[in-house]
């Protein structure tokens, strides 16, 4: 079995999976952040033919997770496809392997900037952001949490898509990393084709206020976790 | 002259003639052969040394031609009609061949315009040219392909008589060859009437250049006509005789420095070829440390700044510099400057490559080139060595021309879209006429058209975006401009690697925070790798543009660094070169190393080397593989000595890692050079070798190159960046231009990301096949990989030692000095974190030592 990192976010105990996947096991939730399905087509439609297998590719990552944790609920956390008509582009069998993904289950769809609106077709139920215990599920990382302090809820968050970079015997390597400090977490993309904001980028400093927070680094098997201060920018 | 040669100067006109004595010349016989062949309409390749006036020989076809054109221009519609068409490799060398001609037509007073038209050409006379083009337009295989995806191409170029293709040798290796050839295909269906010139250096394989100059047909082998320069003088090649001591490894050839230096002081004007850009810059630097006499000598490389490569070209051709240090950047190119002495630094790598260098010296026919092999280490003793005997046969082993690639065709094809419509059954038959595709399959074709129509993918669902739809006629066209422009803006088949400017700040105090702005200003001093960059901390030292600099920050494209005044820099670049050994000089080594007869020709301190060799170990013979195995310092070792250049060494490292891997030899590494790959690892292979639980012969069997390859290439970097490039050149995805901003990354689409998605979903895909071709015979050399192993079958000679073997040392130096190879997996993050707990925890507080055995894997 693979092996998981954890983090402690607000004193809440979570998993974190080397696919760049969130576990609360407590409560059977598994979150996955900016999963933008479509973007394939979506840049299809400026004449950039992009290998349409990107949301078959990101699904068949979700399934694998499904199986692996049977999760009571799935918040997908914004940005979940590429733009507002992204769901009228999903191929049938792509649509039909979403909605069976949600059997048995609850989904909810966390809107992002890409995706501002319900939609029709891909089942679920919408929310702006979500609170469950201790835990503030968002899109976009909020300001007010930069400080931690007594009674101010942990905060899970997307958006930003934070990769981080080592350099290890002479040869850089970057990678998709969870980012957090003890009440934040920001998740890596999910999504095929998500590209990256290397994490010693201004956004993720004013963020967290500093450079003290860690880089959960998602490896082939396992997570590889270092303080932000070690890693190097792009 | 001779009377054959007098027998052809009939057929100079008199204002030739006479211009010709003017100038106390006499024509030479090859350029009047070119004329006569041209005369009857026949397509010629000339095969001639620099020097021998190839350049005029090309157009003095075209200038007779046009000297006796008895046409009223003004009484035509369009005011220019174009004749000849010249095409360079280099921007450089148009401009350069475009001044040389003016000269004699300006002397003889003849009526013909000369233009060049390259990238750097303001946009209005782009057009005008279009509308008004000159008799003779000089260009480059880029600007062929834009001018031809015009609807107006026809009449542009369906007064074309002629195209002059120059360094055809060189343009032939290359992607750039394939776009060239294609445009040629469609030159020769616009004007049926048209003829060609190769010019060419002397090439192992002459008619592949004749067939490339001539449209094939199938079933037939068309050729153009050949006609040979006489060479000059035999070249007077040595080897520097060094009184230093030889270095067992590395490429600074820091021992021969002050030879190097004497050599230069007693010769007019030097050109120092070495092999890297870092190469360059280290020589030039150690140079000026000891240049008492303040002798001009310059720095030439392709990363410098452009308008400092011309300063240095100008001293040149005006005599004000003693030497140049150089890469291959001068290979090709400008004539300049009365060189009497070409030292060449390093390793030769190749014959012609050798002699197309040697040859920069001394332009006159009569006189012999004098060059001066200087050795870096032992190893390059053996090959420096190869090469004289090589050099004094006139071998040659330039690389076989090339089957073209996919991704070039794609772009021809929409290139095509963008002009006339086209008939696909037509385009095809016209394809297969340039010599690289002449073998092309029509399912490939149709792929190639299927991808640029609406990408390709076997999940249909693009139609809706094509580029290019077939019209009621059958015929394919552009769906609408946008694409055309786009097209425009993306033709071309050079994509750089990640180049990052390098720009010269002031010294800052703070090394943390994030990477926000510093001190801007300062002068670029020219750009450099970002991969090279990549591997550096701030605070490092390295050489560029001649000094040691200080690397401080990275600043979205740019790289920061400050003076310094350490003497020494920190970070020494990989210094090998990134053309591998050839083939043919290679087993030339492999012959004189077999052969202990011939060592007498080699300085005492590498034979006696090799004699130790023959008593410690063995020497192998020219066809077998030796691999040695012995434990040093609690790790064990295998090495062997494939002789086949760094990149099928990459590989077969690699891949040998893998194997070991499975077979539970738990190796840690591996380290390539041109001539022989280190593997080391936990478990004692070679008792296990010796107690026949395990077999050389199934680990180096053929079938790696099949499932392992296979299984490594899905996660190779180098795999990736085939693919980045294919994607680019095919048109999938657009370049990166200067100023197009990095930082927003999130936004980008990464090709790793494409590759993974397509790799895994449609295997076959056009993009991944061109990708893997250009694989096998690129980065990592998997052709030439297979041929050895094919070789040495059943000819793997094990010897179990009990320490390093003197033929090893070489290899085992370079452990630590690279960084090792392998490719960027977990394993290094898995490292770099134990590395972290372990300066946490203190366990590592003997620091530097513990560090640096770790890297050394020793």
């Amino acid at each position: 079995m693979r092996s998981r990192g954890t983090a402690m976010i607000a004193d809440v105990d979570l998993v974190l999976d080397a696919a760049g996947a969130l576990y609360w096991p407590d409560q059977h939730l598994l979150v996955l952040a900016d999963l933008h399905l479509e973007k394939g087509s979506s840049y299809a439609r400026r004449g950039t033919l992009l290998p349409p297998y990107d949301s078959a590719a990101t699904l068949a990552g979700v399934r694998r997770l499904i199986a692996h944790y049977a999760p009571r609920l799935v918040i997908a956390l914004g940005d979940s496809f590429h733009d507002i008509d992204g769901p009228d582009r999903l191929a049938s069998a792509d649509r039909r392997s979403l909605l069976d993904l949600q059997r048995g289950r609850e989904w909810i769809w966390v809107t992002g900037n890409h995706d501002p609106h319900p939609v029709k077709g891909v089942g679920g139920t919408f929310a702006a952001f979500l609170a469950i215990g201790r835990l503030i599920f968002r899109h976009e990382p909020s300001s007010e949490n930069a400080v931690a302090s007594e009674g101010v809820l942990g905060e899970i968050a997307g958006h930003l898509h934070p990769v981080a970079r080592i350099v290890s015997r002479g040869r850089g390597i970057r990678r998709r990393c969870f980012a957090g400090n003890v009440n934040r977490l920001v998740m890596p993309a999910f999504g095929a084709y998500a590209g990256g904001l290397n994490i010693r980028d201004a956004a993720f400093a004013n963020l967290f206020d500093s450079l003290a927070f860690t880089a959960h680094l998602l490896g082939n098997e396992r997570i590889y976790s270092f303080t932000a201060a070690h890693c190097r920018p792009d | 002259m001779s009377t054959a040669a007098s027998e052809l100067g009939k057929e100079l006109p008199g204002t030739f003639c006479r211009w010709f004595a003017s100038r106390s010349w006499m024509p030479r016989a090859h350029q009047l052969e070119l004329l006569s062949k041209a005369k009857v309409g026949q397509s010629t390749l000339l095969i001639a040394p620099t020097g021998a006036g190839k350049t005029l020989a090309g157009f003095l076809p075209t200038l007779v031609e046009l000297s006796g054109r008895i046409e009223p221009r003004s009484t035509l519609l369009r005011t220019g009609r174009l004749h000849t068409l010249y095409v360079s490799p280099l921007k450089a060398l148009a401009v350069d061949v475009a001044r040389n001609l003016e000269l004699p037509v300006a002397e003889m007073g003849l009526p013909i315009r000369i233009e060049t038209r390259t990238g750097d050409t303001p946009f209005s006379k782009r057009k005008r040219q279009r509308g008004d083009p000159p008799d003779i337009l000089l260009t480059t295989p880029e600007q062929v392909a834009l001018l031809l995806a015009s609807a107006d191409a026809p009449l542009l170029f369906g007064s074309l008589r002629r195209v002059v293709l120059d360094e055809l040798h060189a343009l032939v290796s290359s992607k750039r060859g394939d776009l060239l050839a294609l445009g040629l295909a469609r030159l020769f269906c616009i004007a049926p009437q048209l003829t060609t010139i190769g010019l060419s250096a002397t090439v192992a394989e002459p008619d592949e250049l004749r067939r490339f100059l001539v449209p094939q047909k199938a079933g037939q082998d068309s050729l153009a006509d050949l006609v040979v320069a006489k060479g000059g003088a035999e070249p007077h090649v040595t080897m520097l005789d060094t009184r230093e001591k030889l270095p067992w490894a590395g490429h600074t050839a820091h021992h021969a420095l002050g030879e190097i230096y004497d050599l230069i002081s007693r010769h007019k004007t030097t050109l120092v070829f070495v092999n890297t850009r870092s190469q360059a810059e280290m020589l030039f630097h150690n140079l000026w440390r000891i240049n008492e006499d303040a002798l001009a000598i310059a720095l030439h490389h392709g990363s410098l700044d452009v308008a400092q490569r011309r300063k240095v070209e100008q001293a040149m051709a005006l005599g004000r510099l003693r030497a140049v240090v150089c890469t291959s950047s001068l290979d090709l190119g400008v004539d300049w400057g009365d060189v009497d002495l070409v030292i060449n630094v390093g390793a030769p790598k190749g014959s012609s490559r050798l002699l197309q260098r040697i040859g920069r010296a001394n332009h006159r026919l009569d006189e012999p080139s004098r060059a001066v092999l200087v050795p870096a280490n032992r190893f390059e003793v053996l090959e420096c060595s190869a090469a004289l005997d090589a050099v004094a046969e006139g071998a040659q082993d330039t690389p076989p021309v090339r089957t073209g690639a996919l991704d070039v065709l794609a772009q021809h094809i929409l290139g095509c879209a963008c002009g006339e419509p086209f008939d696909a059954d037509a385009l095809y038959a016209e394809v297969t006429a340039a010599m690289p595709y002449r073998g092309l399959e029509r399912g490939d074709f149709d792929a190639a058209v299927d991808f640029v129509a609406s990408g390709g993918y076997a999940l249909r669902g693009y139609e809706r975006f094509a580029k290019i739809r077939q019209g009621k006629d059958g015929r394919w066209r552009v769906s609408n401009p946008r694409i055309a422009q786009q097209y425009r803006l993306n033709v071309g088949t050079i994509v750089e690697a990640d180049m990052l400017k390098v720009r010269l700040v002031r010294a800052r105090q703070s090394r943390h925070g994030y990477s926000g702005p510093i001190a801007r200003g300062g002068r670029v001093l020219g750009e450099i790798e970002e991969a090279f960059i990549e591997g550096l901390v701030p605070g490092d030292t390295f050489v560029f543009s001649g000094e040691i600099l200080r690397y401080e920050a990275l600043v979205e494209e740019e790289v920061y660094v400050s003076r310094t005044s350490a003497t020494d820099p920190k970070v020494p670049s990989y210094a090998g070169g990134k053309f591998p050994l050839s083939t043919y000089l290679a087993e030339r080594v492999r012959g004189l190393l077999a052969d202990p007869s011939a060592w007498t020709q080699l300085p005492d301190q590498v034979r006696e080397w090799l004699e130790i060799q023959q008593l410690r170990s063995v020497i192998p013979d020219r066809r077998s593989l030796l691999v040695e195995t012995f434990p040093r310092a609690a790790k064990y070792y295998l090495v062997c000595y494939p002789f086949e250049g760094r990149l099928a060494h990459q590989t077969l490292g690699m891949l040998l890692t893998r194997r070991l891997e499975r077979a539970r030899m738990r190796p840690l590494g591996f380290v390539a050079n041109e001539y022989a790959v280190a593997v080391w690892g936990l478990a004692d292979i070679g008792f296990r070798i010796e107690r026949g639980e395990f077999s050389l012969d199934a680990l180096f069997d053929p079938d790696m190159l099949g499932d392992d390859l296979e299984a490594w290439l899905a996660e190779s970097t180098l795999m990736k960046r085939s693919f980045r490039t294919c994607a680019i050149i095919a048109g999938l995805i657009e370049r990166r231009f200067p100023g197009q901003e990095k930082s927003r990354r999130q936004l980008t689409i990464s090709t790793d990301l494409i590759y993974d998605v397509l790799r895994r979903h449609q295997p076959d895909h056009m993009l991944l096949r061109a990708a893997r071709a250009d694989a096998a015979t690129g980065l990592l050399d998997i052709r030439r990989l297979s041929a050895m192993l094919s070789r040495v079958r059943g000819r793997i000679i094990h010897k179990a030692l009990d320490q390093v073997s003197p033929l090893a040392v070489p290899v085992m130096l370079e452990i630590g000095r690279e960084p090792v190879a392998g490719e960027a997996t977990d394993v290094l993050l898995a490292e770099a974190a134990e590395a972290l707990v372990k300066e946490a925890t203190g366990d590592a507080i003997s620091g530097n030592s513990d560090d640096r055995r770790r890297r050394s894997g020793a």
